[in-house]
């Protein structure tokens, strides 16, 4: 049809299929030929909870010029689910295409007549090449992913290659495999033409990585020293903790008696994660659980103990939609405020925040050394869009004079030395104490934990004074912090503006390519990405640098917005909020809209520079 | 008061064990329990337990929830480093140190309404796990530090000081404690430090989970008539089923108990424990016998205490684990972290 989309290495995909049919490693496998052609691509999926039968999709942006956000819209659906068949074919722009199974014959008002229709008898072809029903399902996902390849121009070698390193060593099934590879291929080859939509052959993905974010993270808690991990199932964080697993058997064995350098303990439920977590800190351990914001719930009593007790602990939050069950599979950046002040009484905990798998290694790693240095909770706070999708993502770096920083520790020398021994003595003047490893020294050293209130020397004390010290030490600490945490990163905007942006994790690509639609009308925003909590100067500097700053993220109730006023002084009328929250991605096009709106709404004011607060 | 330090004062005729320590070295700061409590004659039979172990104070680690159970450990081992965590979540804190550092010894110390009631989770849990520890319930049935309320192992019918009935059936732990997989289940009595004295020397010695429910009288809040966790009470219905000794490791065994009444059972660390038989035909180390005779004796109102259950070639959770024998605190960077060459290879193979 005239009209039709004509795009090349710029377009989205999104396969629409029933849980539990075996679709999601095709798919997987069709964006990964996208990039192995050399185009970048951002593949996201979106299911259910549910392990079978209910709907599930999986969006792939083919993306040359490297925007790795959700963009929003459909240029391709392949509708292979008939449940959801009428919002499907609703969700594609017009001038897209529509790939279906078109072994049934269907009305013409299931259709649009601004689209472009693909039909490919899938069914018709499994039922005349397979005879057993679990081949003919599996085999027709690699149909399609073939009969794809020759719509969208992709290299059918490419794929054939990557068959054969996804089932190396069983020769049976790559043939398999490839045969039903190529009926799809050959189908259209003889009964259609390629789409407007085309992949060509690019250089744009460099030495990059494709990986999730929850291994990502789990990778960093083996490099970053973890022995200790306790856990308990909870979408989306439990491949957290697979991961690690898988890692730890692989690079934590000990050669020669075949034991385990490490301990991985299944709980009860998420108090007793946590409850482990803290035992091994407190014994000097490096320590960890990965949970999700009712686990984060559960938890917040013994956060308050690691907080006034002053015991390290890693939590890995892998963020999804709440209040209370919520949406277990949607992705949100919900769990700021519980995290940070997670626990009864005056508390606050350090937090890191990843934009993506590469900085879930890199944070992931840094955690344990803060946790120690800082001997309290530090939380990474990852979201079910970095987690569990697969990103493209700078290769992980390890220095290898890097070690472990295990912080303020007293060891046998030091107390045989003489020197005055005080748990909560601040020392150094930045709050933070030293401590000791149980069992260290036969009378030194040795001293009583409790979350109660307790003097320099770990004794008992409720007086005022006493007290007061010593939560004023952890503000002390806590100011410490700003410098340990990772600072935040500028980008500014070519054009001098007095209009912000502050952003975080995953909606990172986004915000950039945001930024650059924003800017091709002429709305300059300088944009500043914090990477964890508390925030540095740097975070107020820049507020105060501009007349207005939007913030973006991905809850109801503005969290980052509410932790940067309640922890700095800042005019909160100065912080407009732009928030997504409907579970899904956010997207470039929504923030775009929402900040143009804004702005172009305020254009007649925006030369005059508003009040100074 | 906790914050006073004992005074040091050394009796001449403190005698010191194999390792040169007195009593007093196993001594923590003074109880700030009331007077007459049965906890503090638990701390004592602590202290009595690891001095005659000869246990360097420093290797112990002594953790404990919430309540006046809990704040015993200020009381013993001052040498020992301490933990008094959150309500009813000692357990999981103990089962984490465990996993961090295996070559030192572990004593939880607990309470009724710590491990029966809001942490009666994380007890099944550690005990089920074969967490290496000593796990010590003080029970007196009663929520202490709150002033009186029944707490989960009130006996049903039992009075409390205001006359109240208590209307919920009790949770026995040592019953729960067997049906677990306790490796070591064992009840005792704060009035009676003979026997309990050696079961809790036992018990430490044991590797796995060992579990010692200690009836101890709330002397403000339930020693009175009406109650089965008074003093009267537990001394007229207590049936001990055995007596124990425990001899260490290398020790020629002596025993001098009536021949035919005696029966030994050496434990994984080589320490032997010689059991003198009062109730005839009772055997130790058969576990569903135990829950039998627990049943049927609890069910006559008595209170049976001893050594109920012991399985001496129990294993734990590093051997389920596979640990490395070295404690996992004691690994550093050059055992843990693959360096940059294994991840060049992880790299490569996500592109």
């Amino acid at each position: 049809m005239s009209g039709s989309l004509n795009l090349t290495n710029d377009f989205v995909v999104k396969f629409a299929n029933v849980n539990g049919s075996g679709s999601a490693s095709a798919n997987s496998m069709f964006a990964k030929s996208v990039l192995r052609m050399g185009v970048p691509v951002a593949a996201r999926n979106i299911f259910p909870s549910n392990i079978q039968g209910l709907p599930t999709w999986y969006e792939v942006r083919v993306t040359g010029d490297g925007h790795l956000g959700r963009r929003g819209g459909v240029d391709l659906m392949v509708a292979m689910n008939p449940q959801t068949w009428d919002r499907d074919i609703a969700e594609i722009e017009s001038g897209g295409y529509l790939f279906y199974d078109s072994t049934k014959v269907l009305p013409e008002s299931k259709f649009r007549d601004d689209i472009t229709v693909v039909g490919v008898p899938l069914t018709r072809i499994c039922n005349e090449v397979y005879s057993v029903p679990r081949e003919r399902q599996l085999f027709k996902n690699i149909i399609y992913v073939g009969a794809l390849a020759a719509l969208l121009g992709i290299e059918i070698e490419v794929i054939e290659t990557l068959l054969a390193e996804q089932f190396a060593g069983k020769e049976r099934l790559i043939k398999a495999n490839v045969d039903a590879l190529h009926l799809g291929r050959d189908y259209v080859r003889t009964n259609l033409t390629p789409l407007g939509l085309q992949v060509r052959r690019a250089d744009a993905v460099g030495d990059r990585i494709y990986v999730e974010g929850n291994s990502a993270a789990a990778l960093g808690a083996v490099y970053g020293g973890a022995t200790v991990c306790a856990w308990y199932p909870i979408t989306p964080s439990t491949s957290v903790v697979e991961a690690f697993t898988d890692y730890c058997a692989e690079f934590r064995i000990d050669a020669e008696t075949g034991q385990a350098k490490y301990a991985i303990v299944q709980a009860e439920d998420e108090i007793a994660s946590i409850g482990i977590v803290i035992g091994a800190g407190w014994n000097g351990a490096r320590a960890f659980t990965a949970t999700s914001g009712p686990g984060i719930s559960l938890m917040t009593e013994f956060i308050g103990l690691s907080y006034f007790a002053e015991i390290p602990a890693v939590i890995m939050d892998v963020q999804r939609g709440g209040p209370s069950t919520g949406m277990p599979t949607r992705t949100q950046q919900a769990d700021l405020i519980s995290a940070a002040y997670a626990g009864h009484g005056d508390t606050k905990h350090p937090m890191l925040l990843p934009q993506d798998p590469g900085e879930c290694f890199e944070m992931g790693a840094l955690a344990f050394d803060l946790s120690d240095r800082l001997q309290t909770t530090v939380f990474v706070m990852l979201d079910l869009d970095i987690g569990m999708n697969e990103w493209l993502t700078e290769p992980f770096k390890w220095d290898d004079r890097r070690n472990l920083d295990r912080g303020k520790v007293m060891t046998y020398e030091d107390l045989e030395s003489g020197v005055d021994f005080g748990r909560y003595k601040d020392v150094d003047g930045d709050g933070i104490p030293y401590r000791t490893y149980p069992g260290v020294h036969p009378s030194k050293g040795a001293y009583f934990t409790r979350g109660t209130s307790r003097n320099p020397y770990a004794r008992y004390s409720e007086e005022g004074h006493v007290y007061v010290d010593n939560m004023q030490r952890l503000l002390r600490k806590f100011e410490t912090a700003k410098s340990l945490i990772p600072a935040p990163e500028l980008r500014k905007s070519k054009t001098a503006t007095r209009t912000g942006v502050i952003y975080f994790g995953s909606t990172t690509p986004a915000m950039h390519e945001a930024l650059e639609i924003l800017a091709s009308k002429g709305l300059h925003l300088d944009a500043l990405r914090v990477r964890g909590f508390p925030f540095s100067d740097e975070v107020y500097d820049f507020i105060a640098a501009h007349d207005r700053v939007f913030v973006v993220e991905q809850n109801r109730d503005a969290q980052l917005r509410t932790l940067i006023v309640n922890e700095g002084d800042v005019d909160p009328a100065k912080l407009p909020p732009v928030l997504h929250f409907d579970g899904t991605p956010i997207t470039a096009r929504f923030i775009a809209a929402e900040i143009g709106t804004r702005l172009g709404a305020t254009a007649p004011r925006s030369p005059v520079p508003e009040a100074a607060e | 008061m906790t914050y006073l330090a004992k005074p040091r004062l050394h009796h001449p005729s403190l005698s010191p064990n194999d390792l040169g320590f007195t009593r007093r070295d196993y001594e923590g700061s003074v109880s700030t329990l009331c007077a007459g409590c049965g906890h503090d004659s638990i701390s004592a039979a602590i202290i009595q337990a690891c001095y005659d172990l000869n246990l360097p104070p420093h290797r112990l680690a002594k953790l404990s929830g919430i309540g006046c159970s809990s704040k015993t450990p200020d009381y013993f081992l001052g040498a020992s480093h301490g933990f008094n965590t959150v309500h009813g979540r000692m357990p999981s804190v103990l089962t984490g140190a465990n996993l961090a550092n295996r070559e030192l010894i572990y004593l939880g110390v607990s309470g009724d309404g710590d491990s029966a009631s809001i942490g009666l989770g994380q007890f099944a849990h550690a005990i089920r796990r074969g967490v290496n520890m000593t796990y010590i319930v003080e029970n007196n049935g009663v929520y202490g530090l709150t002033k009186g309320q029944f707490s989960a192992t009130s006996d049903k019918g039992s009075k409390s000081k205001r006359g109240v009935e208590n209307h919920d059936s009790a949770i026995d732990l040592v019953s729960l404690a067997l049906q677990l997989g306790a490796t070591f289940v064992a009840r005792s009595f704060s009035g009676d430090k003979a026997q309990l004295a050696p079961l809790i020397r036992a018990a430490l010695a044991h590797k796995g989970a060992a579990f010692i429910d200690c009836v101890s009288p709330c002397v403000q809040f339930n020693n009175h008539s009406g109650s089965t966790k008074s003093y009267d009470y537990v001394r007229e219905h207590n049936e001990a089923v055995n007596r124990l000794d425990v001899i260490a490791k290398r020790a020629p065994i002596e025993v001098d108990y009536a021949p035919g009444t005696t029966t030994t059972v050496t434990q994984h660390d080589g320490s032997v424990l010689a059991l003198h038989k009062l109730a005839a035909h009772y055997d130790p180390t058969d576990r569903i016998a135990a829950m039998t005779y627990l049943a049927h004796r609890q069910a006559q109102g008595e209170v049976v205490t001893g050594l109920l259950y012991v399985d001496p070639e129990a294993s734990d959770l590093h051997d389920s684990l596979q640990t490395v024998s070295t404690p996992l605190t004691a690994l550093d960077g050059k055992d843990l972290i693959p360096g940059s060459a294994v991840l060049a290879k992880i790299n490569a193979d996500l592109r």
